[in-house]
């Protein structure tokens, strides 16, 4: 079975590759992402949400949702650790 | 599991540093909404000074002093804090998360900091919480 794990990785990685190559350029002014919600941000930012820090507005008010998956993630995280790591001794108090 | 050392340049460091780096944390928290920071970075800090604490005087001083259920409990406050400020602009006829109808100056920096501080605690905890289970999985 282990070839065909092997020949298996290898084509999903080409994939990935494949699909990576059809996404703009790092940094490139003219894609989508650059020409349409960053000049919104920037420009309209500090008026609709009343905070300094573009970043934070981003992160917690525009993409709140995102972020209450991101922090929903976290404590994903924290719970499996808990459940597959922990073991309940009788003499611990956890 | 670590063997609990006692060196005295170690636990004079780590008391004097300890409460300079939570001040920080807390600092980087209320902060996040108008400099750099926020809840994760500040979470991140917190939990590295309970961290650092444990390497300093073991495991077992730190559990004395933040009980590990305790701890557990706090992470689900976190996210119950971030969904609590959700759901509060929902019940006052807003969308979900949407903090501008909340009865406070600067509604929507207030609700930023609301859901920063919810945040900050869950990942202090599961900082903390991870570091506890590797340390004592044998």
């Amino acid at each position: 079975m282990k070839p065909l794990y092997l020949v298996l990785t290898v084509l999903v990685g080409l994939l990935l590759a494949y699909g990576v190559s059809d996404m703009p350029d790092w940094g490139d002014p003219a894609s989508p992402a650059n020409t349409h919600v960053s000049p919104r941000y920037i420009e309209k930012s500090f008026e609709e949400t009343e905070v300094p820090n573009m970043v934070t507005a981003v992160l917690a008010d525009y993409r709140g949702f995102d972020t209450f998956g991101e922090t929903t993630v976290v404590f994903a995280a924290g719970i499996c650790c808990l459940l597959i790591l922990r073991r309940a001794r009788e003499d611990d108090d956890s | 599991m670590i063997r609990r050392q006692q060196s005295i340049i170690i636990q004079t460091l780590a008391r004097l540093l300890i409460p300079f780096i939570q001040l920080f944390g807390l600092y980087v928290i209320m902060h996040g909404h108008s400099s750099p920071g926020g809840g994760f970075q500040g979470g991140v800090i917190l939990g590295a000074s309970f961290i650092l604490m444990s390497l300093a005087y073991g495991i077992d001083e730190v559990k004395k002093r933040f009980p590990i259920k305790v701890l557990t409990v706090m992470m689900c406050l976190g996210v119950f804090i971030y969904a609590a400020v959700g759901v509060v602009c929902l019940l006052l006829g807003a969308n979900f998360l949407d903090y501008g109808i909340l009865p406070v100056v600067e509604p929507r920096g207030m609700g930023m900091l609301g859901i920063e501080i919810g945040v900050g605690i869950t990942v202090m905890a599961v900082m903390v919480s991870i570091f506890y289970d590797l340390l004592t999985f044998e």
